[in-house]
């Protein structure tokens, strides 16, 4: 798999009156073609600001202090060398939004225009980046429609007249107006209910199957990225903790802060048990945190966590042998920043 | 007395400019009587003072007659003062009560006092003004706060029912009703805070209609000629041909008196908007990063990039200032 958006070393800062809240330090993530990469965590914990930083959507007082992104979109590279969104002028961003990079918003009852028709915003869309003639445009609004499983009948209605499901599926077929190579999807089916969840999804793999763009998944839910996502990223207080495929996250989690995410929601199959919470909450972000953040909270937490280095490495141990048994060849990819390695991870999922 | 000053300290300074000359008025228009020197109807015989140049004696001169015109002055803000904020608390009163009546209570109520609303809306209001206070038995002050106050509530009617009808339909309205709140309590801590900067500027723009208008009608002699405004000075001044004599000191401090209150008002109203929304001044102007500006619609700033373009002395003076304290280096690069 050949990589098309690698984040590497980014840091952002809002850059406030009572110093520098570090919202995301120094994170390595890359996301292949045709890959759903999930990047998963709990509020605060920077993920939106990774990817908006990342895309450099953020406004100020977000100020990137460090890091390079490189894109390597086949339209604008021509096969060449990648290009780096952070060196890169206002002007070139706009031609690489959207057309190349596009993003699903987070609530679909905010992000449309509650006076303009669906037809309206869509044609705003495509007018916006492809410059098609009005009807060329129209038809390929109609398609979108048709892409995203709305009949097409519903280009003149507003927003209000569409249910949320509706409404969020309008926003997924206007991010792939310009048929993008990499969408960027903030929470996507938070406000809905699992059902119409589930059939978004499905209808998000399906189009990423034909179309073949790579998605940036952004969700508090690690349940669904362990049915959706290929690989799978845990953020906390601004860093990675692990990174790896789902199966090796679901299976053989390397991270305590993994477990105690994989333990706070009930498995389908296997033995009921308790579930439990994480006690205590995330650190001050404005405070320099040496070591692993995490180690506060942690119950299997040494004295060396307090200064380990975070930069991820190969998950070692028995636990990674089983994965690498187990799933396939790609876990050299199970990262992760934890000095320890956890003992007895129970069949079946049951995390002790 | 904290928030007070911190809400001082967040008022832009084209709002601290306006509040501090509207409050140096209104402070005249308090004490400003007590200091008048002379009494400003007194006609001083003395020859020297028919049409008398400003001195040590009379600050500002004197009239044809040779009344003050300082004393005329202090009294006459007060005047003036007086009734445009009477008519701004009665007219924003009336318009608040209008507006949230009508969008609250909806179905007919809305419909009459939309009607009503519109049809003051179109009455042209100066030549109104001028035939009801031309055929008003008792030209004065009252008469003249009333009738302004009848014909300047509707602009802010409209206003405030619009954005009522708005808020009415917002959750929270829901679930108050809901909960069996009366509507009297929804009205009073729902809906009205919610329009609070709304009420502000329909007020500060109605004080500004009431100050120009009265000085006009005033102008034009449709109110009491014996009292003391800044509207009769310039009716003197005017019938009496102080421009026309080169009498200066006559018409330039009443005139610049008003155009005073006015651009203050207007500097407050500009103010008071974004005080009411919290976000307007948030995501107003440049932000200052490492010494450039940043504009809201730029891309996210790139530290390495802010301070790269920078000259040997540009870094050198920046290492001075407080902004400076705020920066970093990137993790790995070299001090600056």
């Amino acid at each position: 798999m050949s990589p098309i958006l690698e984040i590497s070393d980014l840091s952002v800062a809002y850059r406030t009156q009572g110093g520098d809240v570090r919202a995301v330090e120094q994170v390595n993530l890359t996301l292949n073609v045709g890959e759903v990469v999930g990047l998963c965590g709990e509020s605060g914990s920077g993920k939106s600001t990774l990817a908006y930083g990342a895309t450099r959507l953020l406004r100020p007082p977000a100020l990137i202090t460090s890091g390079s992104v490189r894109y390597r979109g086949r339209r604008i590279t021509g096969g060449g060398d990648p290009v780096d969104l952070l060196t890169m002028s206002h002007r070139e961003l706009r031609k690489m939004r959207w057309r190349e990079i596009a993003i699903v918003f987070q609530s679909a009852m905010n992000a449309l225009n509650p006076v303009l028709r669906v037809q309206d915003q869509l044609l705003d869309a495509i007018q916006a980046h492809l410059r098609l003639p009005r009807d060329e445009a129209r038809d390929k609004a109609a398609t979108l429609l048709d892409l995203v499983g709305i009949s097409r009948n519903r280009l003149r209605s507003y927003p209000h007249e569409l249910s949320g499901g509706m409404r969020q599926r309008v926003m997924i077929a206007m991010a792939l107006a310009a048929d993008p190579e990499v969408v960027i999807m903030d929470e996507p089916t938070t406000a809905l209910d699992v059902v119409v969840q589930r059939d978004i999804l499905a209808q998000i793999v399906e189009l990423k199957e034909t179309l073949g763009f790579a998605i940036l998944f952004i969700t508090h839910d690690l349940s669904l990225l362990l049915e959706l996502a290929d690989r799978i990223a845990v953020m906390y207080a601004g860093r990675l903790l692990e990174t790896g495929t789902s199966d090796a996250i679901m299976r053989t989690p390397a991270h305590p802060y993994t477990r105690g995410l994989l333990n706070s929601f009930p498995s389908l199959r296997g033995a009921r048990r308790e579930l439990a919470g994480i006690p205590g909450s995330p650190p001050d972000l404005r405070d320099p945190l040496a070591g692993c953040p995490f180690a506060p909270r942690c119950t299997h937490a040494i004295a060396a966590c307090a200064e380990v280095d975070m930069s991820l490495a190969p998950v070692t141990g028995a636990a990674a042998n089983r994965a690498v048994g187990t799933v396939s060849a790609n876990t050299v990819s199970h990262l992760t920043a934890c000095p320890i390695v956890i003992p007895e991870v129970s069949q079946e999922g049951v995390l002790s | 007395m904290s928030t007070l000053a911190n809400l001082w300290r967040n008022l832009p300074l084209k709002a601290k400019i306006g509040a501090a000359l509207f409050g140096f008025f209104v402070l005249v228009a308090i004490i400003g009587p007590e200091f008048s020197p002379y009494d400003p109807s007194y006609a001083n015989p003395d020859p020297n003072l028919l049409m008398g140049h400003p001195s040590a004696q009379h600050l500002l001169g004197t009239t044809q007659t040779g009344q003050d015109i300082f004393s005329q002055m202090l009294i006459g803000i007060r005047l003036t003062m007086e009734l445009a904020l009477l008519v701004g608390v009665i007219a924003t009163a009336l318009s608040v009560l209008v507006g949230v009546t009508s969008a609250f209570l909806g179905g007919v109520w809305d419909e009459v006092l939309s009607v009503v609303t519109n049809v003051f809306l179109v009455i042209p209001a100066l030549p109104l003004l001028i035939l009801l206070l031309g055929y008003l038995p008792q030209k004065g002050q009252w008469s003249t706060i009333i009738v302004l106050s009848a014909l300047g509530w509707p602009w802010g009617a409209r206003v405030v029912r619009a954005q009522t009808l708005m808020i009415r339909n917002r959750d929270f309205v829901a679930a108050a009703r809901e909960s069996g709140e009366k509507s009297w309590r929804i009205i009073t801590l729902d809906i009205i805070p919610n329009e609070i900067s709304l009420i502000a500027a329909s007020f500060v723009n109605t004080v500004l209609y009431a100050i120009g208008t009265s000085v006009a009608l005033a102008f034009v002699g449709l109110t009491n000629l014996n009292s003391w405004s800044l509207g009769t000075i310039l009716y003197w001044s005017q019938s009496q041909q102080a421009l026309q004599l080169g009498a200066w000191w006559w018409f330039v401090p009443p005139g610049l008196a008003v155009a005073l209150i006015g651009t203050s008002l207007v500097l407050l109203n500009t103010g008071i908007d974004e005080l009411g929304s919290p976000r307007l001044r948030a995501s107003r102007g440049a932000a200052k990063i490492a010494g450039r500006r940043i504009w809201p619609t730029d891309p996210t700033p790139v530290l390495a990039q802010l301070t790269a373009g920078r000259g040997r002395l540009a870094v050198f003076l920046h290492s001075f200032s407080r902004g400076s304290l705020l920066d970093e280096t990137p993790a790995g690069g070299e001090l600056l």
